[in-house]
């Protein structure tokens, strides 16, 4: 009832003749200003609207844009360097033999204790996989330090601790000492490595820390500080300038001669931002180089500009296919007499609603080299049977299937504006004296070139984007890049890369869809006609 | 084009008859293959041609043994039955949402119309393989993907621009007057929103929910990322017997598949009508 209430005054005031109110503003039913009665009626409509399209606009929100702006968001995520190796990732910052040679000690130091921790929780073959992808033979580099970070001789420092003051052996001593800022601040290196082996101990093995004996790398870090010269009071007065030492770089080095390549190590210091462009540098073939500058990638590592022109100039070709056919058919369509246009009309909307899988089934089934249509030709004569048509799992067989596919999507729109073209011009200009190819070519064609450009831009959207047809009918050499970018999200698991070449995509066809919307209005999309 | 004139020329004569032939043979590609399917299912061995017994049209070359796969193999009865666990709820998620929102849209003030127009129609316009990999992404965080609502938000989400656009489409007939009429007789706008508003425009709710329920009972991308081998749908199972070991039994479910496309054409086409009927416009 309150909406009835609201809506009406627009009518009588709209009707009101303009200079009829002299004196003072005019008053609605109930005595307030009329300006102001309809400024919160129309507010009121605007917030019922809103009411009505809210619980759908939040639903698209969760389920659609945030997973949308969740691709985006990978296609420069980067956080699993810094948050697998944060402690070489800042000794990194502080070092300064890159690029010339790989880094000190200091550096090492750090990423042994990461590695050993990262090894307990098993996340750094994930880290040698993602930085795989900028580099070959980094996963199998992590893969096998992994293995042999647990056995390095670092507990020699262990040894000579426990042997120098047997205190340092017991857990709950540790665990008083750690809990004593002055002692925490003296030791930095040893008190981060202790944080680090409880919550490991807690988190990932499930063991209660004052139980268990310290790991070495724990000692490692103690040797560290100390050698640094920290004297913390009330703490064990260890000498530690007598101890029998190891470096950490050489036993890196014995593990894996690589860890002394300052191209691996540029290579971490590149992507330990937690932000990269190094996703889309890949998505067009090219990568960080040394130092940091973009620069194509090897000639036979480049396969996604290929990929992407490839699926340009199979759409291009789709589409025009679409174009030779559907034009002569939608001319017909909006040239026959209604009755018969409609029913001619079916054989156009059958294959539109039929399932798309069932279409590419069928052509999956016609194209084999022992399908219908070779058997066909065969038995024509056209074909020997040795050399049966090679249709399927290449680009002829995506173009065909794809034609057949997207023919509807150029004829409907096609129709709907042929269908505004009045017979009566071509009538005039055949009065005036022209055949019938002039008055095609001169009145018809040029009223309906809108629709070619509604068709071919929604058939080239759609083509380019297209991921099933090609993936089964394709073979290898007709897939496009939606295939490509399944494969990295199912089979490579490089999300990154695929969160890239998805956001290239997308910005491509939103780029096509402005121009429709330009061109055709997004409003005038037709459903079956 | 409509008929040839009789003081035609031999060449238009020969060109009228030409293009005839012209768009038979292009008719042809659009509805031969999906024909072909049909008597391919009936095929009696477990090739995808036609056998020497079939071309005789001999009794033997023919039989059912596809559909009795079809119906009776849990390989595919267990895909069917997930398709129509997930598209009808996903059908009524859109429809419910769809529609009032559309209601929402039709209103002569509505601020930002047009960001929230495009927002709405976006999961049409964005590339299947682009929705599925960021639902795959966000559904994983959210701990959505693999799961049955997962698929079936999923699924709502794509469907409903099709509500949007069909159901904003009659809106556009609606006259705004019959309302008003109703709230002047005493209807609350629940009421008149059933009796008055619902009936008028279900040609639309209904078409757009046909396209929502199609747009899910067809959809593989998606499902095939969101969804987990409990989801799998009837798609989903075409799709991988398509790439990896292919069975004739999927020519008998294309079959199955094609009699509903059909039943639904032809649905639409009635509906259709009706609301152009309703509107005051003639068919067509």
């Amino acid at each position: 009832m309150t909406d009835s209430a609201m809506t009406p005054p627009k009518q009588p005031m709209a009707a009101l003749p303009g200079g009829e109110v002299t004196e003072g503003p005019m008053l609605a039913a109930d005595g307030t200003p009329l300006k102001a009665s309809l400024k919160r009626a129309l507010r009121r409509e605007k917030l019922r609207a809103l009411l009505l399209i809210s619980p759908l606009l939040i639903f698209i929100l969760v389920a659609f844009v945030a997973p949308i702006a969740d691709m985006l968001f990978r296609s420069v995520e980067n956080q699993i360097v810094s948050e697998t190796l944060p402690r070489t990732v800042a000794a990194l910052e502080a070092d300064e033999a890159l690029p010339e040679e790989a880094p000190g000690e200091e550096v090492f130091h750090a990423l042994y204790t990461d590695l050993v921790i990262a090894e307990e929780y098993k996340v750094h073959t994930r880290l040698g996989s993602r930085l795989n992808y900028e580099m070959t033979g980094l996963s199998s580099l992590f893969r096998g330090t992994g293995r042999d970070v647990g056995r390095f001789d670092t507990d020699i420092y262990t040894d000579q601790f426990v042997e120098a003051e047997p205190a340092l052996e017991d857990p709950v001593n540790w665990s008083n000492w750690m809990s004593e800022e002055e002692i925490r601040d003296a030791l930095p290196l040893t008190a981060d490595a202790w944080d680090a082996w409880t919550t490991l101990t807690v988190e990932a093995n499930e063991d209660d820390p004052l139980e268990e004996d310290v790991a070495d790398f724990v000692y490692t870090a103690l040797y560290r500080d100390l050698a640094n010269g920290a004297a913390p009071a009330n703490f064990p007065d260890v000498d530690v300038s007598s101890f029998e030492t190891v470096s950490i770089r050489a036993l890196f080095e014995d593990s894996d001669e690589d860890w002394l390549d300052p191209e691996v190590w540029q290579v971490i210091q590149t992507y330990s931002p937690a932000y990269t462009d190094g996703y889309f540098l890949n998505s067009v073939d090219m990568m960080n180089g040394p130092g940091g500058d973009a620069q194509w990638r090897p000639d036979d590592e480049q396969i996604y500009l290929k990929l992407f022109w490839r699926t340009m100039w199979m759409s291009m070709a789709i589409t025009f296919s679409c174009i030779l056919l559907g034009y002569p058919i939608a001319y017909l369509l909006s040239t026959l007499p209604l009755r018969s246009a409609n029913v001619l009309m079916i054989l156009v909307l059958l294959p539109f609603w039929t399932s798309l899988l069932v279409r590419t089934s069928a052509w999956k089934v016609l194209l084999q080299q022992q399908g219908v249509i070779n058997d066909t030709l065969v038995w024509i004569g056209i074909v020997s049977d040795a050399n049966r048509l090679a249709l399927i799992n290449n680009a002829t067989g995506t173009i065909i299937a794809m034609t057949h596919i997207l023919l509807p999507f150029m004829i409907l729109p096609l129709y709907s504006v042929m269908k505004t073209i009045p017979p009566s011009y071509v009538r005039a200009a055949k009065s005036m004296g022209a055949n019938d190819w002039t008055a095609f070519w001169r009145v018809w064609f040029p009223l309906s070139i809108p629709g070619i450009g509604a068709g071919s831009i929604l058939a080239f959207i759609l083509s380019i984007g297209y991921y099933i047809t090609p993936e089964i009918v394709g073979g290898t050499e007709g897939v496009f890049i939606s295939n490509r970018i399944a494969y990295h999200i199912s089979s490579s698991l490089n999300w990154g890369l695929a969160a890239a070449l998805g956001s290239i995509l997308l910005a491509l066809v939103l780029v096509l869809y402005w121009l429709y919307d330009r061109i055709v209005g997004i409003d005038n999309v037709k459903l079956g006609g | 084009m409509a008929a040839l004139p009789p003081y035609a020329s031999t060449g238009q004569k020969i060109w009228h008859y030409a293009y005839r032939a012209i768009c038979a043979a292009i008719f042809f590609f659009l509805i031969a293959p999906i024909l072909v399917i049909i008597p391919l299912s009936f095929n009696a061995e477990n090739f995808f041609t036609f056998t020497p017994e079939m071309l005789r049209l001999d009794p033997e070359g023919y039989s059912l043994k596809h559909y009795r796969d079809f119906f009776g193999n849990p390989d595919w009865q267990v895909p069917l039955w997930n398709s129509l666990k997930i598209a009808p709820v996903a059908t009524f998620l859109s429809v419910a949402l769809g529609t009032l929102a559309a209601i929402g849209l039709s209103q002569p003030h509505v601020p930002f119309r047009r960001a929230i127009m495009a927002t709405l129609i976006s999961p049409m316009i964005v590339p299947l393989i682009i929705s599925a990999a960021g639902m795959y992404f966000f559904y994983s965080r959210i701990g959505l993907q693999g799961t049955y609502w997962g698929v079936v938000l999923a699924h709502a989400a794509l469907g409903i621009p099709f509500v949007i656009i069909t159901v904003t489409a009659t809106l556009v007939g609606f006259d705004r007057s019959l309302t008003r009429a109703a709230a002047n007789l005493g209807a609350g706008p629940v009421r008149t929103f059933f009796k008055v508003q619902m009936p008028l425009i279900l040609p639309g709710v209904v078409s757009g929910g046909l396209f929502a329920f199609i747009t899910s009972f067809d959809e593989v991308v998606v499902v095939l990322f969101v969804g987990s081998a409990g989801q799998k749908t009837l798609p989903w199972q075409m799709f991988t017997g398509l790439r990896e070991q292919i069975s004739p039994t999927i020519l008998a479910a294309a079959t199955v598949l094609i009699s509903i496309s059909v039943v639904l054409l032809v649905t639409l086409e009635v509906l259709r009508r009706r609301s152009e009927r309703l509107r005051g416009m003639s068919p067509g």
